[in-house]
């Protein structure tokens, strides 16, 4: 076969490149986007709250996922540890997802309501005060650390673009909302933030009522991993079998 | 550099393939055997595999393969197989009452075992891997039981958390009196000074002996007349060496000031009866009483 005419011409080379690793992203991804069997029919899932959000965003900034997984495998150990696998639908508001292989630390796919939200202020504080043979790092600061939420709303127009369904209403409330997850569940703002974002927990999270901290959104968000999917009304056999 | 370029190399006996660059020329060694046949037999693998397997993505859907092949079945029937080979204990341990589980050694030996197994994946974190508990969560190994230490007591709780989302979860709901200024900042000092007496610990008699009054008009209700402590309603008793929230005079103070009550989610929603069962039998065994 004659290859001079690729061996002489760097930008067809570089062409010819493109073409050949293109062919392995096409065949592999793209398919994802039209195959309607990626993502499970699913009841309860729900965009995250904007408190939520922003403990989500605390636990990327802070690298929680260099050691926690976030993705249930289909093996016997991990849903007899954990719980029922994770399904495609439980990340399809995740940008990025936070599914990892590395577990330094226990899987977080469904830690939400497994602990007291008390535990959490403790163990992330200082995580040897009630496991005393963690390796963790503490991260006492969070408690310190006033919650920036100024961007909320633009945070969440963003992820509206990448196909997150936020309406107009829930991102004009965003601020409101942020601030009502931390208040009085009975009060008006915690009703219209259940309606918004059904199955939300309300509370104090960090366990100081009069400043909403980092620690709030990160235990809200922890509060909540794999919550919202209503698995008494999953068909885990026909189309999901996979 | 093409095909009519090609020579023999003299010094090696083979040719070469034609390329050549500022006098520099490539010798066309041909490849391992073994590497070439091991690569043939790579790409019939694959189109094997691609054939059994679920492999191609379609326009809508994906090629299942003729083995049928799903992860999630096969987890499936792997816990379904792991439970059947254990029904024997398990179905037993579903219908024996909980109290006479301790009456059949083998079944008490795998009710033991598998709540040894789901402490340590649901309970430890709190209550610590032995069960020792730290400041805000009880040891399970000492004979004091806020809500009960019967067997089928432990199990409620377990089944139903304290302070939990459950509609049956137990409950009860310290004052805070000094955050909600129920109490002055003396009469708290005077109501710890009491309750320390009650394990010998006060160092100010007169201030305990006003703080009996306090005690008896607000704490009583649940803590007991004595402060001997209230099962039913969860009130520990305050005459023992045990502290939850630790027996310094400035631990009891911050308790009177903020109220106390820890939060232990239900479990009913995330076990199954056989492994709550099993889990109640094993805490029972630790320090339960009858």
């Amino acid at each position: 076969m004659n290859h001079d005419f690729f061996e002489k011409n760097s930008i067809v080379l570089l062409i010819g490149i493109l073409v050949a690793v293109s062919i392995g992203g096409i065949v592999q991804i793209a398919p994802l986007f039209w195959v309607s069997s990626t993502i499970e029919k699913v009841q309860g899932m729900r965009p995250y709250s904007p408190l939520e959000l922003l403990g989500r965003g605390i636990y990327i900034r802070e690298g929680c996922y260099l050691c926690h997984s976030q993705m249930i495998r289909t093996l016997r150990d991990e849903v007899e540890r954990y719980g029922h696998y994770s399904l495609a639908a439980e990340s399809m508001y995740d940008h990025p997802f936070q599914w990892g292989s590395k577990r330094t630390g226990p899987d977080l796919a469904r830690v939400g309501g497994k602990y007291s939200n008390q535990w959490h202020r403790e163990h992330l504080i200082n995580p040897r005060a009630v496991v005393p043979e963690s390796i963790m790092p503490g991260y006492p600061f969070l408690a310190k650390t006033k919650l920036d939420y100024s961007d909320i709303a633009a945070r969440m127009k963003t992820l509206r673009l990448t196909g997150v369904p936020y309406t107009d209403s829930q991102i004009k409330a965003a601020k409101a909302d942020v601030e009502a997850q931390v208040d009085d569940p009975d009060s008006r703002g915690g009703e219209a933030l259940m309606k918004r974002y059904p199955k939300a927990n309300i509370g104090n999270f960090d366990g100081d009522g009069k400043k909403l901290s980092e620690l709030d959104a990160l235990v809200a968000y922890l509060q909540m991993l794999g919550t919202l999917v209503d698995f008494t009304k999953f068909d885990a056999s026909g189309p999901n079998l996979r | 550099m093409s095909d009519n370029h090609k020579e023999l190399d003299e010094a090696t006996g083979v040719h070469t393939t034609g390329h050549e660059w500022d006098g520099i020329k490539e010798l066309n060694n041909p490849l391992p055997k073994w590497w070439l046949y091991s690569f043939y037999a790579c790409i019939v693998w694959g189109i094997g595999y691609m054939i059994a397997y679920p492999a191609w993505p379609l326009l809508d859907g994906y090629t299942k393969g003729m083995l049928g092949y799903s992860q999630r079945a096969v987890v499936m029937s792997e816990v379904a197989l792991a439970k059947k080979a254990q029904s024997k204990f398990r179905d037993e341990l579903a219908k024996t009452s909980i109290e006479k589980i301790k009456t059949k050694p083998e079944l008490l030996r795998f009710a033991m075992a598998g709540g040894k197994a789901a402490f340590g994946d649901n309970c430890a974190p709190c209550h610590g891997r032995g069960a020792q508990g730290s400041k805000g969560y009880p040891n399970l190994n000492d004979d004091d039981w806020l809500w009960g230490g019967k067997i089928t007591d432990i199990q409620y709780t377990i089944r139903h958390g304290i302070r939990a989302a459950d509609e049956d979860t137990r409950s009860n709901d310290m004052p805070k009196f000094g955050v909600e200024e129920l109490l002055e900042p003396a009469q708290i000092n005077e109501a710890a000074e009491y309750v320390l007496s009650l394990s010998g610990k006060s160092k100010d008699a007169a201030a305990a002996a006003k703080g009996k009054v306090i005690f008896e008009e607000q704490c009583a209700a649940c803590h007991g007349d004595n402060g001997q402590g209230l099962q039913e309603m969860g009130g520990p008793t305050l005459r023992d060496a045990i502290w939850l929230y630790g027996r310094s005079k400035a631990d009891v103070v911050k308790s009177i000031e903020t109220g106390r009550g820890g939060i232990m989610p239900a479990w009913a929603t995330r076990l199954d009866e056989v492994t709550i069962k099993s889990l109640a039998v094993y805490v029972h065994s630790l320090g339960g009483g009858t």
